[in-house]
This record gives structure tokens, C-alpha cells and sequence, in this order.
């Protein structure tokens, strides 16, 4: 699912109660992480549930592009996770810091809805990504 | 036995009577981490700034007056509340943190040396856990825990293992945040005072819910905070017996706890002024002072047997949800606090769906890591009464478990 895919259909919902399900849904429909993955390591902290997240490059293709992983052992914050995953996919680590995702938690309005603690585990995640995407860009940068 | 009459106890906190979206009430259960206010609490903090505040044991004027009067008419019903012999050995602090802090470093101070012991358990909330611990580690001295039953009271048959002739303190809490557990105060005061040791109480969770009779139980200190007493926030109270609050040192200096500064050295005033540096929170406390009035209008062995009432009756209702963990002991052994989880619905996603119901309760790890390391889960869902829950909170609670339980879909999912 692509950012915008997810954006037209969340806006749809009339108000958080429903949204609420449906990042519950998306959350679902997590790509199984590998069990393997789920190390001390690989946990983000400052989120109240376990989060775990790996980040890779994909060179595949002309480009190279981030690709990420994530699971949780709560449903919430599986669906937030699949809110990063849409946002990021495709984009090389460039563009990954280019993208206005605080931008997108307003529009979305996670920043009213979410708790404190839930907000900065959400940050947390992103952290993580963007620190990822901007060691690749600086070690390019710097060949 | 008379009913309890929650609904007019309830009708007394407008915060609870409020109507919310979707035409929800609040289902407030969380009065563990703080309790509401009664509207007598908050009519006189605004009786107290809007007729005659001044600063406390400073302005010799009519207002300072008045303000003197009353902060010593509060100290007086914090002491009858607590059952102490005298308003001298009730000192306002800001709080439990700071109240158990002050203990802490101001008995390390002169009395705790290096290889010397200080006995705590598992089940301490972090503000009666990291200052000992911290002293521990400054002093050189051993912290040591007393060991707990598998089903979360204090094996007080295995004191012997951990207690010795050089165990200095012994701190712990009158009642768990986490597992509700109840410890047996008078007890552990003979224990200690047999081996010559203080004991001190983390009494934040304890006298909210039960008489603390300090002189029979023969605590050395004990520490609370106002909030969780239906008073107000940033104050809190350090009772001591009046020998041990003289050989407890200050460790926050100035203003009203000053006897004598000369250049090079100064000398304290008497308690409980020597644990009351600078300014106080004069409305707070005049605040505490009536909350103190409010729970006796209404009686604390009531407001007790009412809220073990409701914790049974929650712990039926809630046993009766398949894969639900309860922590803690049975019911004869613990007070109004029911922790919990399920194997299959993370306290995270719970506390998302009972907030979508209006129904507060705290999740996590309740500033007990320690514990939570020992219990094996890294958080939990917990619920806490008070004098205003009644049987329909429970109704809300258990309705809005199904509901979180149908919208997760939780038979369907694996979780570990
Ligand atoms: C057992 C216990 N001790 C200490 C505290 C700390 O109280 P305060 O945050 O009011 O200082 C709490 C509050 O959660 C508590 O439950």
C-alpha cells in the first residue's frame, strides 16, 4: 500500500473510533517479521510496548532504496508501523529524509490522538529510520 | 452493615460528574496514581487564594496570621489522621519522592557507614527503590531485599536470611501500586527495632486506604503524598517520631528550616521546620487539611471495606476473562489495587480501547521495574479504586474488556 492509498482511504473515516480500527487493521496486515530478527538490538526504546525494527538497503534496482522492517507485540503500534512502512517504501535514503513525516502525523491527527508516551515511541521508530537513511547518505557523500 | 452510598460520594467530585463525548461518563479508576478532588478540597484552595493567601511563617500581618492558623490547623489533622502524637512530627514536604529522598540521605547522613545493610523488597516503587539504592552505593553499603511468596507478600519467615546486625534500615511500602499487597507494618517495625534498625513506610498507597496508626504500629517514619488523598498536588507529608526526626539530618537548605547562618556554618531550627526549606505550598497543604476533613466526613473504615468490596468484586468478574493473569495476593492479604494481564491482548492495546470507553486505567510498568522483572511481563493493566468507584465502574470495565476483546479480535492472534 502506498502512502497515498492509505491516506485516501483513512481520511474516509469519520472519526477516530474508526481510524483507530483501521490502524488496527493495516497492523494486521504486517509483513511477517522474522522471528530471528527480534534481538535486544533490533528493540527501539522509549516505546512502552516491544518494538523491533530493521533497517536494510535494497539494490536491486538503478537506485538503492531503504527498505524496513518492523513488528510489535502491540496491535497499535503495528498499525503506526504500517503508517512508516507506506511512507518510506520506494524511497531512497535521500528521499527518506526528505519526507515531511511530522507533516503526516498532523494530517492524520496521531498527534492529538496518541498519548505522550505512544507519540514518542512512534519518534522513536522514526529516529531510528532517519539515522539509518542519513549514515548512507553521509558515507556516500563522503566517497 | 449500611450500603456504602457511592453515587453521593460520587456526586462530590465534579470531574466525575461530567458527560463526555458520545454521552460516555468517566470511568475513573485509576485514583492510584492520583486521586480526584472534592469539591470542599477545591472550594478551599480558592477560599485560601482568593481571601487571604500571604506567605506561611513570614508576614506578621492579617493575612500571614490567617495563613499561619491554618496551615497549623492542617498539620494538626494530618497528625490525628495518621494517628501521631503530635502536629510537631508532621512536616510538609513536597511530596512522597522528595518525603522518602529526605529520609533517605538525611539518615545516611550520620547513620549509615560503609558494609552497613538497608533491607527494601522487590515490590518498592522506584521513588522507596533508587534513593536507597543510590545511598547504597555513595555509603558502600549493601542493599539487600527481603524476600517475597510466589504469590507477592513478604516471606517475613525468611526475614533471617537477609537481616543482620548490620541492617540499618529496613523501607518499604505500606501497600504495593502494583500487586495491592497490604505488608504487615507492626511487624516489621518489631523486626527492625529487634536488630536496631529504623523502619520506614512508603505510605503513598497505604493511607489513602487504611488507618495508619503510627504510634501503635510504631513506625519510625512515614511518608505520603497528598494527591492520592483526594488533596491536591505538590504536597506531600513526612511523619517521624520526634527522636528520629532529630537525628535526621536536612538535606534541603533555606528559608523557614534556618535557625542561625553565620559565614562559615548554620544551625537548623526544630522539626518539623528543619524539613520545610523555603517556601512551602501553603495552598496545598491548607488544601490536604481539608481533604483530610473530607475523609473523615465520610470515614476511612467505610471508604476501606466499601473498596475491598470492589476489588473482590472486580477480582470475580475480571477471573471469570479466559487467559487473564491477576498479580498478587488473595484478597485477605491486599488492598484496592487489581493489576493484571492477558496472555493474548497487550496492556498497550487495552488501554486504547478502554480509553476509547472512558474507562482510565494505567498501564506499564507503575515505576516498578524491579518488580516487573521479577513478574516476567513488561507491563501490566492496572486498576485502582476509591471512595467514589461503585459497581457500575466494574460493569464499564468489564464491558469495555469485551470490547477491547472483540475489536482485537484477540482469539485470533498470536502474541508473545
Ligand atoms: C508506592 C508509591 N510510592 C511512591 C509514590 C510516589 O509518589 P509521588 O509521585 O506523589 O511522589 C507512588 C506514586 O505513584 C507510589 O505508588
Amino acid at each position: 500500500m502506498t502512502i497515498q492509498e492509505l491516506l485516501s482511504e483513512y481520511e474516509e473515516l469519520v472519526d477516530w473510533e474508526e481510524q483507530c480500527d483501521y490502524l488496527i487493521d493495516i497492523g494486521r496486515e504486517l509483513p511477517v517479521f522474522p522471528e530471528e530478527f527480534k534481538t535486544d538490538s533490533n528493540i527501539v526504546h522509549g516505546c512502552q510496548s516491544r518494538v523491533w525494527l530493521v533497517a536494510g538497503l535494497d539494490q536491486s534496482h538503478d537506485h538503492e532504496f531503504v527498505r524496513l522492517q518492523a513488528d510489535s507485540d502491540a496491535m497499535i503500534v503495528r498499525g503506526l508501523i504500517a503508517v512508516l512502512l507506506a511512507a518510506y517504501q520506494n524511497k531512497t535514503p535521500q528521499q527518506v529524509l526528505d519526507t515531511d513525516i511530522e507533516g503526516l502525523f498532523e494530517r492524520m491527527g496521531l498527534n492529538r490522538h496518541l498519548s505522550s508516551s505512544r507519540r514518542n515511541g512512534l519518534h522513536g521508530m522514526v529516529e531510528r529510520i532517519r539515522r539509518y537513511a542519513s549514515e548512507i547518505v553521509g558515507a556516500e557523500g563522503s566517497q | 452493615m449500611t450500603e456504602f452510598d457511592y453515587l453521593s460520594v460520587r456526586a462530590q467530585f465534579p470531574v466525575l460528574m461530567q458527560t463526555l463525548n458520545r454521552g460516555l461518563r468517566p470511568t475513573f479508576l485509576d485514583s492510584g496514581a492520583s486521586a480526584q478532588k472534592p469539591a470542599c478540597v477545591i472550594a478551599k484552595e480558592r477560599e485560601v487564594e482568593e481571601q487571604y493567601f500571604a506567605n506561611a511563617y513570614r508576614g506578621r500581618y492579617l493575612f500571614g496570621a490567617r495563613v499561619d492558623d491554618e496551615l497549623e490547623a492542617a498539620r494538626q489533622k494530618v497528625a490525628v489522621f495518621l494517628g501521631a502524637s503530635s502536629p510537631q512530627q508532621v512536616a510538609f514536604v513536597p511530596g512522597c519522592t522528595a518525603g522518602l529522598n529526605m529520609v533517605a540521605f538525611g539518615w545516611a547522613n550520620k547513620h549509615i557507614h560503609p558494609g552497613d545493610e538497608i533491607l527494601i523488597t522487590l515490590m518498592e516503587h522506584h521513588a522507596n527503590f533508587v534513593p536507597w539504592q543510590q545511598v547504597a552505593l555513595e555509603r558502600s553499603a549493601n542493599l539487600r531485599f527481603i524476600p517475597m511468596t510466589d504469590d507477592g507478600r513478604l516471606d517475613l519467615d525468611r526475614i533471617d536470611e537477609v537481616l543482620t546486625s548490620r541492617t540499618k534500615v529496613i523501607s518499604v511500602c505500606g501497600m504495593s501500586n502494583v500487586l495491592g499487597t497490604i505488608n504487615p507494618i507492626a511487624e516489621l517495625a518489631k523486626i527492625a527495632h529487634s536488630s536496631g534498625a529504623i523502619l520506614v513506610v512508603d505510605g503513598a498507597q497505604s493511607v489513602p486506604h487504611m488507618a495508619s496508626r503510627v504510634q501503635e504500629t510504631d513506625v519510625d517514619f512515614l511518608v505520603f503524598s497528598g494527591h492520592k488523598l483526594y488533596g491536591p498536588t505538590g504536597v506531600g507529608v513526612l511523619y517521624g517520631k520526634a527522636d528520629r526526626l532529630e537525628a535526621l539530618d536536612p538535606t534541603v537548605f533555606g528559608g523557614h528550616m534556618i535557625d542561625r547562618v553565620w559565614a562559615d556554618r548554620s544551625t537548623w531550627a526544630t522539626a518539623p521546620a528543619k524539613f520545610e526549606a523555603g517556601t512551602l505550598p501553603i495552598v496545598q497543604a491548607i488544601g490536604l487539611g481539608a481533604a483530610v476533613d473530607w475523609v473523615n466526613s465520610v470515614g476511612l473504615e467505610a471508604i476501606h471495606q466499601h473498596e475491598q468490596n470492589l476489588l473482590a468484586e472486580a477480582t470475580r468478574r475480571l477471573s471469570d476473562f479466559p487467559g487473564i493473569r491477576i498479580f498478587g495476593p488473595g484478597l485477605e492479604h491486599k488492598g484496592a489495587i487489581l493489576s493484571f494481564r492477558f496472555d493474548d491482548l497487550h496492556p498497550e492495546d487495552l488501554a486504547l480501547m478502554l480509553d476509547r470507553k472512558a474507562v482510565f486505567t494505567r498501564h506499564g510498568h507503575h515505576c516498578t521495574m524491579p518488580l516487573h522483572d521479577l513478574l516476567g511481563v513488561s507491563a501490566t493493566t492496572r486498576v485502582s479504586f476509591g471512595a467514589y468507584n461503585g459497581t457500575d465502574d466494574i460493569d464499564a470495565l468489564v464491558g469495555a474488556i469485551e470490547f477491547a476483546r472483540e475489536k482485537l479480535g484477540v482469539s485470533g492472534v498470536q502474541n508473545k
